[in-house]
């Protein structure tokens, strides 16, 4: 029994780390970037950890995008472009462990990722070895701020929280609620620059409830909300707490409108709230019917293997953070052929004058003094029937 | 503040301590026979929450229940009997050490079987159906879940007390050695310790996650952490200690949430180990520290 026991545990161990050897090879099969024929670019993404999901969702539009476009041109000669995935586990301690194995494996640039707390860990790594990142959608101002490599193509908290608290006082909530996750920089960015803006119109804010990541149990903090009589709470928290929240104020009978930000596209959201998610708000980067070019080119390419379908959960929707990797990978693959060389700091100095005409939100891409893409236009969804439906395009002056 | 708000705040704070009583049980007893900390059972907390997600997909919930607490008990004995068991005259510590390692063990391989996302935990209805009592609306298992939870802890108690197997079981809490020499069966008293704990864990499990929707690789550890608080403000070794250390750790954790402390309330749950580290380290219920030479 016992023997048996401990060669079933033995059998097991060895699967365990040959399965891990399987993938450490495909990886480390091309670590002759730069020379060669094969150039690496960094994906800086969370594969686990709670913003998990939301890496998978954003890798799935970097995927398409390396497969829209396999290779670069640079001095004439054509190279393939790998794709060196590292998992930063939504951790700030791991996310500079994965920025420096991206710098170790050569990459000429990093794309990435979900989350601005890991991006911001991760960007003195970047900025120290002159290799430029372009950030999908970290929409923390620290990103970039006093970060010469670290790019971004989605736009910023404050201008987020602008339309936010805008939409709400729009809709006459005068009274809200803010629930803020402690710790986490892009949901307190977010809470700030809301509040800045929903008092400058006159709005205010009763109560100001906070949690401490990795919390599961809301019900002391949403019976507060319950008893403050608001009728609209913001809470811009990462996505897996968005069915957590949703579902126990149902429990509670906690009826309001819930206004969130760009994370809570996601679907797990209705997968998992299913009609309790039915309602909300939130703004995103891209609404699917932007780009129908993109939209009709995604689609095909998700149905084209199951496990691309597996891994969008199963639907061919677009979530604004696919089509903001897509415009990352491109505005890169752009900047490199641009800056005709292989060294970051050309690479980066490209990027910096870059203008890319046909990015898939709004056209143009072009990048300010900060790394910022220019962006001014947000787009407003609703959920109804279990789907992120198409409120109204929010368009915001300089 | 209305009386409706506290005891909605009461209610709320109950349940999430019946849930956290039932697990702190099972380092409980875990302790009082083999001295050492299972620092896997949340994780193993955690497992049961997957199963019950799977074994609801596929059967009746009255059917999956059962299978969810089968299910849990005997991941704990295989638990223990692969990493515990070989280690039984080892020192204490490396028994501690194996324990932690379990615990990274089962979050990995939930991460690699099932995923870092969180997956929704499925409803039952008779569970969730909503109560509204005035201005307070609670789903079922808030109501029920500190009812089962004393309800188990009394049956529990009367085993111990009053069979056969509790008998052996304190027995081998005293002195495993002698026990041994008395012709109990040592390692089947330490199995059925681990089928009861588990078993409570499953149970508190579907109390918990029912109530909070979600389940995901690391659901297991900060509650594991804080039902070991639990046991430890309880006095580790005493069943109904760990019932009310439970209970005190759920409701403070609500009380200090709700007063807008939320930075504090984990950090409350560890300052409190502490402070019954120096203050009273055999904890509320705890055993007369007699020194054993």
């Amino acid at each position: 029994m016992k023997r048996s026991l401990g060669l079933l545990l033995a059998t097991s161990l060895i699967a365990t780390s040959l399965i891990g050897c399987g993938e450490s090879s495909s990886s480390e099969s091309a670590q002759t970037a730069g020379n060669g024929d094969v150039i690496k670019i960094g994906v800086f993404e969370p594969k686990t950890g709670e913003n998990g999901s939301g890496g998978a969702q954003e890798e799935l539009g970097i995927e398409f995008a390396h497969s829209v476009r396999p290779t670069v041109t640079v001095g004439g000669k054509e190279y393939t472009i790998e794709l060196d995935w590292q998992d930063n586990q939504s951790d700030k301690t791991v996310a500079a462990t994965a920025a420096q194995k991206l710098i170790s494996d050569g990459c000429v640039g990093v794309i990435g990722g979900y989350g601005s707390g890991t991006c911001i860990a991760a960007g003195s790594y970047f900025s120290d070895a002159m290799i430029p990142a372009i950030g999908t959608s970290c929409t923390n101002t620290n990103v970039t701020l006093g970060n010469d490599y670290y790019f971004r193509v989605c736009y910023l908290d404050p201008f987020q929280g602008t339309v936010m608290a805008d939409w709400a006082i729009d809709q006459g909530y005068t009274e809200i609620a803010t629930i803020d996750n402690i710790g986490n920089e892009y949901t307190s960015g977010l809470v700030q620059t809301f509040k800045d803006e929903y008092e400058a119109k006159g709005g205010t804010i009763v109560t100001a409830e906070t949690f401490q990541t990795n919390e599961s149990d809301f019900k002391a903090i949403l019976t507060n909300i319950k008893n403050s009589g608001v009728k609209a709470v913001f809470a811009p928290t990462d996505y897996v707490y968005a069915p957590l929240l949703l579902n126990q104020a149902a429990d509670l009978g906690l009826e309001v409108q819930w206004i969130a930000g760009d994370t809570w596209n996601n679907p797990v959201l209705t997968e998992d709230a299913g009609d309790n998610a039915e309602g909300v708000v939130l703004d995103c980067f891209y609404a699917e019917g932007g780009n129908e070019e993109f939209d009709a080119a995604f689609k095909e390419w998700i149905n084209s293997e199951s496990k691309y379908l597996e891994a969008n959960l199963g639907t061919d929707n677009i979530i604004g953070n696919q089509a903001m990797c897509y415009d990352a990978y491109m505005v890169m693959c752009d900047a490199i052929e641009s800056a005709n060389s292989l060294d970051g700091t050309a690479i980066r100095d490209a990027l910096a004058s870059i203008t890319v005409e046909d990015g898939v939100i709004g056209g143009t891409v072009v990048f300010d003094e900060n790394g910022d893409a220019k962006k001014n236009t947000t787009y407003v969804l609703e959920v109804k029937d279990k789907a992120f439906t198409f409120v109204e395009e929010v368009t915001h002056g300089e | 503040m209305t009386i409706s708000y506290f005891f909605q705040q009461l209610l709320n704070g109950l349940s999430l301590g019946g849930a956290y009583a039932l697990i702190a049980i099972g380092y409980t007893m875990v302790y009082g026979i083999l001295r050492m900390i299972n620092f896997a059972h949340g994780d193993v907390f955690m497992m049961a929450g997957y199963f019950a997600i799977y074994s609801m997909a596929a059967f009746p919930w009255q059917l999956s229940l059962p299978i969810v607490i089968i299910g849990t008990i005997v991941l704990g004995v295989v638990i223990e009997r692969i990493a515990y068991k070989p280690l039984r005259t080892a020192p204490r510590m490396s028994v501690m050490i194996s324990a932690i390692g379990v615990s990274y063990f089962l979050e990995n391989l939930a991460n690699y079987l099932f995923t870092a996302m969180p997956q929704s935990y499925p409803q039952i209805d008779i569970l969730k159906q909503i109560h509204t009592f005035g201005d307070i609306t609670v789903s079922r298992v808030t109501i029920i879940a500190p009812i089962i939870t004393i309800v188990l802890t009394f049956l529990l108690m009367t085993l111990v007390n009053h069979t056969k197997l509790g008998m052996a079981m304190r027995a081998c809490s005293k002195d495993q050695d002698t026990a041994r020499i008395m012709g109990i069966k040592v390692d089947r008293v330490i199995t059925m310790t681990f089928v009861i704990g588990c078993g409570l864990a499953a149970i508190g499990s579907i109390l918990y996650f029912t109530d909070r929707n979600t389940v995901q690789p690391y659901s297991g550890s900060l509650p594991g952490l804080k039902c070991f608080v639990a046991a430890v403000l309880g006095g580790i070794g005493s069943i109904p200690g760990a019932m009310v250390g439970g209970f005190i750790v759920g409701i403070c954790q609500i009380a200090i949430t709700a007063a807008g402390y939320s930075v504090f309330s984990d950090a409350f749950t560890f300052v409190l180990l502490i402070f019954i580290l120096i203050i009273r380290p055999t904890g509320i219920f705890g055993e007369k520290a007699t020194d054993k030479v």
